[in-house]
């Protein structure tokens, strides 16, 4: 079995294929083991899961704690709301209370690029990176991944067309890593306002066109475009992005006959993609990655534990 | 101290020997001793004798230079004393080898009143090793509205006007700005960045602010700015000075500006940049380290090149400190979140000294960027070492090698963009006004 000598999972970014294959191969069989009602319900038993969102998402944290439950954890949810980070509490301070806890995964959202970085310096449990800022998203990636090797049986040589708000989106940029790393072709598609500077550095080719954009790919992922994008000037309206960047049949058309369909999730109907795309039941695998999800943060979760006992 | 004294005097003379004498303005490298009596330089050169009672510090061949001269660093004081006193600045700046300081306006409340400014030099005084030349607000409280007493704050003492680390943003108001301070043939130095491009920015825009999701400040923010008030400077006559410059397009902005000023006259553009700009570049933010928090933001590598061939080639005027304390937990947060802004105080001759040892800078051009370069820029007689000037002086060994420690460091603030960094230069004494300072 290949190593995975990490104690946490931080980025996609200096990842290595060897790793995540066996990520992925791990997620694969949890996905068998779900779908039979069969998981190793003793691997986390008697260790304690933290979901520390200091941003709300019903989604991802439900997608860990179903991860962690089905591998006997025991799981606590902290959000924001609720704790004392808005009185004034600093997220170290935060740090110190799940160590005194014997918190042993903390999965970790912030609003803050680099949030779970600074929290891994100072706690003594694995951190899980469930999205910061607008940095990374590791385990959307590793879901994504998974989905499209799924459906295509593979991911190298695959030309995946990332489009819509890259700027923002922690989404995009853990799966641009991801699948350079896995031998994808990756391009970007948005305006020029919504895509990062110098972002072909990365290893991307760079469309501001859908039709060109998306021209025989094998993946089109889309992402969310923020309600607030429009108010800071980025974008002029929701009806102008749709009309240019949302993706509808007729874009669709461009990519190959056979192109899945993604979304992280949650959509915005209407502006980013079309409600009849969202819904398409053969090339839509967007219900699909919510399924992938919860394997794939099974054998993150399988993962981590593992090391930290070879380690202890 | 010993106790002997020489009739008739205060202190005993002080006799510095054995040490390469080394002062840029006047081209002095020559190798041999300095005295010091009743703390003013009363003699300097080779074959001077020892006076009847005096200390003698053997200086084992190391550089005597004038005591450095920073035209640029915040103070906790007032307003911020849980980042540092003024008292703890001093003596950080005194192992830095620095003996005069020019502290910047925006403290709390603002450096817009004389009596504050006057304050502030006194309270200089009172530290007996640092001189402060308060630097005066442009506008009141430094919030960028109406102009501040201008030429009340000069009488009092100010040595130039600005809001320190905020930018002018009203091409309206730095043109009036420019105009009126003319009359007081007093100097604008801004904080060189487009504040609407900037706003929300923490790092400069490219590759790598991308890769870590951080919020890009395009480094054009700052030729757009410098082009700005070049222009504004040329149509009033006015004198600017562009603060911690550090891209290659505002130098060659500044450097073109230059060239016109020196052939046409009728207005005046200087600069002056800071260690972490041409020692470091935005990589040293690593896995975001909010040490690396600067601003401006640490730049791309093809800048800080810029910025070293802009020190080598006159460009740039001095090199300041830009030092600017924060705690711990101004700093213990996320990068974004967390507080601007570095140490520079104790770092700033050795890192200067690195760009020497590498070969970029002569010895004598970064000195005089350390000391009479920015003392004529401030209209300061420090700078220099004269037959009686007031003997404010820096020995260092320009090769004994140390690292710099975050928690080790002389002085409060701890925050300093070159934690781990290995130099080469350190001080073994300072003097203000005769007296030793800092060194056994």
């Amino acid at each position: 079995m290949s190593s995975f000598p990490r104690r946490h999972l931080l980025q996609i970014e200096g990842m290595e294929r060897p790793e995540i294959d066996a990520v992925l191969d791990l997620a694969e069989s949890y996905v068998l083991l779900n779908r039979t009602g069969k998981t190793p319900r003793d691997l986390l038993r008697g260790r304690t899961l933290i979901n520390l969102f200091f941003e709300d998402s019903t989604r991802t944290r439900t997608s860990f704690e179903l991860a962690g439950k089905r591998l006997g954890a025991d799981v606590l949810n902290m959000s924001v709301s609720t704790s004392s980070v808005n009185k004034g509490e600093t997220l170290l301070d935060t740090a110190a209370t799940l160590n005194a806890m014997h918190c042993d995964l903390l999965v970790v959202r912030h609003d803050q690029s680099g949030a779970p970085h600074l929290l891994a310096q100072k706690v003594e449990a694995s951190v899980v990176n469930a999205g910061d800022g607008t940095h990374e998203h590791p385990t959307q990636a590793l879901l994504d991944a998974l989905t499209i090797r799924r459906r295509r049986g593979r991911v190298e040589g695959l030309s995946v067309a990332i489009c819509g708000d890259v700027m923002h989106s922690r989404v995009a940029r853990s799966n641009i890593h991801l699948l350079l790393t896995m031998g994808a072709r990756v391009r970007v598609v948005g305006p020029p306002t919504l895509l990062p500077a110098e972002i072909e550095r990365l290893g991307v080719e760079v469309f501001h066109d859908m039709a060109a954009g998306l021209a025989g790919v094998d993946v089109v992922m889309m992402l969310r475009l923020q309600r607030e994008r429009m108010a800071r000037g980025l974008v002029p309206s929701a009806r102008e992005f749709f009309r240019f960047y949302g993706l509808d049949q007729a874009k669709l058309a461009a990519a190959a006959p056979d192109a899945l369909v993604m979304h992280p999730g949650p959509m915005n109907r209407g502006v980013e993609i079309a409600s009849d795309v969202a819904d398409d039941p053969i090339r839509s695998v967007i219900r699909e990655q919510v399924e992938m999800g919860v394997a794939v943060r099974m054998a993150v979760l399988d993962r981590l534990t593992r090391a930290a006992l070879a380690n202890a | 101290m010993p106790e002997s004294r020489v009739p008739g005097t205060l202190s005993p003379d002080t006799l510095i020997e054995r040490v390469r004498l080394f002062d840029p303005a006047t081209g002095l490298d020559a190798p041999g001793a300095l005295l010091i009596r009743d703390g003013i330089i009363a003699d300097l050169g080779g074959g001077l004798g020892r006076p009847d009672g005096a200390v003698v510090v053997d200086g084992a061949g190391a550089v005597l230079c004038p005591g450095l001269v920073d035209m640029r660093a915040q103070l906790g004081e007032p307003g911020f004393e849980y980042r540092e006193t003024i008292a703890s600045a001093a003596v950080a700046a005194a192992f830095g080898g620095i003996t005069t300081l020019a502290c910047l306006p925006d403290s709390r409340p603002a450096l817009d009143d004389p009596a504050l400014v006057r304050l502030l030099r006194a309270r200089g005084e009172e530290t007996g090793s640092l001189t402060i030349l308060p630097y005066g607000a442009l506008t009141r409280g430094c919030e960028g509205q109406d102009l501040a007493e201008i030429g009340l704050l000069r009488e009092a003492g100010a040595v130039a006007f600005t809001d320190g680390g905020r930018a002018i943003a009203s091409a309206r108001l730095m043109r009036r700005a420019l105009a009126y301070a003319r009359g007081f043939g007093a100097r604008i130095v801004q904080h060189p960045e487009d504040p609407s491009l900037a706003e929300g920015g923490t790092a400069t825009e490219g590759e790598m602010a991308t890769r870590l999701g951080l919020p890009g400040i395009p480094a054009a923010a700052e030729a757009i700015l410098v082009a700005r008030d070049i222009r504004l400077a040329e149509l009033t006559g006015g004198s600017v000075h562009f603060a911690h410059v550090s891209t290659g397009e505002a130098l060659a902005l500044i450097r073109a500006a230059k060239d016109r000023a020196t052939r046409n006259g009728g207005f005046a553009v200087s600069c002056d940049t800071a260690p972490p700009y041409f020692d470091l570049n935005e990589t040293a933010i690593g896995a975001f380290r909010s040490f690396a928090r600067l601003s401006p933001p640490l730049r791309a590598e093809a800048d800080r090149l810029a910025v070293v061939a802009a020190l080598a080639d006159g460009t740039i005027d001095a090199i300041a400190s830009d030092h600017q304390p924060r705690d711990a937990d101004d700093k213990r947060l996320p990068y974004t979140q967390a507080a601007a802004g570095g140490t520079g105080l104790a770092t700033l001759l050795a890192v200067t000294l690195a760009q020497v040892h590498g070969g970029q800078l002569t010895l004598a051009r970064a000195i005089a960027l350390l000391t009479s370069e920015p003392a004529r820029l401030l209209g300061s007689e420090a700078g220099t070492l004269r037959h009686g000037a007031a003997a404010d002086l820096c020995l260092f060994d320009p090769e004994r090698a140390w690292r710099v420690e975050s928690g080790t460091l002389p002085g409060k603030a701890q925050n300093t963009p070159f934690d781990g960094r290995a130099l080469e230069g350190r001080v073994l004494g300072t003097w203000k006004a005769g007296r030793r300072v800092f060194g056994a």
